[in-house]
């Protein structure tokens, strides 16, 4: 139920950190990471993944598998 | 105890600068500190200690950027944001980020050591107008803390219309936008995508999206009485032709000064152009185009592409004495007296200048000829000839005729002397980047290059050591006039020249 930044490729241009609707992105060690916990893929606020959308560098905003697909909430 | 290193600094600066005995005037039709007689008083007043905006300034006034800004809105085929912007600022090398209460210490700091220092600009890294909390932020620490300096931004345009009331709040005079096209068909070319509306929009619509954003922020700032130049990539094969009519679009739309730019695209800054073999133009391409936009406006030629963290005068690279560990050392005490006095022997000095200039030129006034040539200047600023050839890490081009001196350009070199030892491959390098001057101005030159040089067909001048620039080219074409009279001289095609593409390392 959530993206991931995939730090070795984190320019740390902090463009995702303000876009994120669930204010799940933060700054830790020099990179951006996402919270697992807060991300809901922008389901229900967006049709696109605002870090997705807003990266410079290509797949580097990625869905963490790791984790279920989230589902709106009915 | 830190007063004394305050003043040591200071000294360092002036020496370093050659200062004290600095002088200069003004461009093209400009004489003196009224200003040239195209331009308004209060243009004037607006641009004349501000390097990025006058030519003529930038070789007395420094300017420095605070890398507040790392986020962007737009991508660029010629940007890899691994780094920098390849094309605004140096390749290959990452800005180091400040926050807003660590630029604005980084500012009185650098201002409080290099007193000619009188701009202070935000280029990003990324869009200074997509971090806009960070940027105002900076502006607001900034203005309350060293009043007398001017502040401008640099954007793609994108946001722009959003701000411009809070960029006049803060009473910005500057404002650059870069705008490489009108038209959407071309632009999809340069920009594969724009975060716009929370959605990453492609191709033309993104172009056609980008274009009426910047045209519509361009009239709002004119609307607002603020002072727009327009920087534009010139991509050959891409938008070169298109530029005339960009430039045809933005005057119009009352911007006050275009900066038309070669593309640097070397494959090891991994950007698209890069990677996909597009080059960028030659010197005579750039200078043909920036020839033909300047009949329609006020054309800058002396760009030097600066990085988001630039600091010192245009041209020389003093960023690696004011890292933050640095800063954060330093003990400041901002003297805007101080500044002002130093300021004050500056200004005393460009009047001094024009003055060499204007009498050289009375001289020249019975000449009456089509011949013009270019000529390479070794300069490390204050407007004179006062750089060995092998210290200059770059050339300034005057092209000469009966009508005067016209800075057209700066070429980078690689360092000829590293260490007191002449570098044998970068002599041709420096060869190919002035190939289409007849004669290279330096302070001093050593025996070896001076052969070379000669065998090229490009005459070394030292006997103008330390001499104003402008008096001295003028000096020389008059006797160069003289010589071809006498058949000493034939005329020749010099030819074209180099735009260098590798990093601009300063040693």
């Amino acid at each position: 139920m959530s993206y991931k930044i995939i730090s070795s490729q984190c320019t740390a241009c902090s463009a995702c950190e303000p876009e994120c609707p669930n204010v799940a992105i933060y700054e830790k060690d020099g990179t951006f990471v996402i919270n697992p916990k807060k991300c809901t893929e922008c389901i229900g606020y967006f049709d696109d993944a605002q870090c997705v959308a807003v990266c410079p560098v290509d797949n580097t905003c990625v869905i963490d598998n790791s984790y279920p697909r989230y589902q709106a909430q009915a | 105890m830190h007063e004394q290193r305050l003043s040591e600094v200071l000294q360092a600066a002036a020496e370093h600068k050659g200062c004290g005995t600095s002088s200069d005037g003004g461009k093209a039709s400009c004489g003196s500190s009224e200003g040239p007689a195209d331009m308004s008083p209060e243009v004037w007043e607006k641009v004349k200690n501000h390097p990025c905006y006058s030519e003529e300034a930038h070789h007395h006034y420094a300017r420095m950027h605070v890398a507040v800004a790392p986020a962007c809105n737009i991508q660029c085929n010629y940007c890899n944001r691994k780094y920098d912007c390849a094309n605004e600022s140096r390749p290959g090398v990452v800005s180091e980020k400040l926050t807003p209460e660590q630029a604005s210490k980084k500012v009185l700091a650098v201002a409080s050591t290099i007193p000619q220092m009188t701009v202070l600009g935000i280029a990003g890294p990324g869009d200074p107008l997509a971090n806009p909390d960070k940027t105002f932020k900076t502006f607001e620490l900034i203005s309350r803390a060293a009043p007398d300096i001017k502040l401008c931004l640099s954007t793609n345009g994108l946001s722009l219309p959003d701000h411009v009331d809070t960029i006049k709040s803060f009473n910005v005079d500057h404002v650059t936008i870069t705008i490489n096209m009108v038209d959407p068909a071309v632009g999809q070319h340069i920009y594969p995508w724009i975060f716009w509306n929370h959605k990453r929009v492609t191709g033309i619509e993104a172009a056609r999206i980008l274009t009426e954003r910047q045209m519509l922020g361009l009239e709002m700032l004119t609307a607002a009485g603020i002072l727009c130049k327009v920087n534009s990539v010139m991509i050959p094969g891409i938008n070169d032709k298109h530029l005339v009519e960009v430039n045809r679009a933005v005057k119009s739309r009352g911007a006050f000064l275009h900066n038309i730019m070669p593309l640097i695209s070397a494959p090891e800054h991994g950007t698209v152009f890069g990677l996909n073999g597009q080059r960028g133009p030659t010197a005579q391409e750039l200078k043909s185009l920036q020839d033909a936009c300047e009949g329609e406006m006020n054309m800058m030629r002396h760009c030097r592409q600066c990085r988001a963290d630039a600091v010192g005068l245009l041209g020389e690279d003093r960023s690696a004495e004011f890292t933050t560990e640095k800063i954060m050392e330093m003990e400041v005490e901002y003297d805007i007296e101080k500044r002002r006095a130093y300021q004050e022997i500056v200004e005393q000095d460009r009047q001094e200048k024009v003055a060499a200039r204007n009498a050289e030129m009375e001289a020249l006034e019975e000449e009456f000829s089509s011949v013009k040539i270019m000529v390479a200047v070794a300069t490390k600023g204050s407007g004179r000839i006062n750089e060995h050839f092998g210290h200059a890490n770059e050339f300034q081009v005057y092209e000469v005729g009966t009508d005067g001196a016209k800075f057209v350009g700066h070429r980078r070199v690689d360092l000829y002397c590293q260490g007191g030892f002449g570098e044998e491959e970068a002599l041709p390098t420096v060869i190919r980047a002035i190939n289409d001057c007849v004669a290279v101005f330096v302070a001093k030159i050593g025996a070896c290059p001076r052969d070379e040089l000669t065998a090229a067909g490009i005459e070394p001048v030292d006997k103008y050591a330390h001499e104003f620039i402008e008096q001295s080219v003028v000096r020389y074409f008059k006797a160069y006039l003289g010589r071809i009279k006498s058949g000493e001289i034939v005329p020749v095609d010099r030819g074209d020249a180099d735009i260098r593409q590798g990093a601009y390392i300063a040693a």
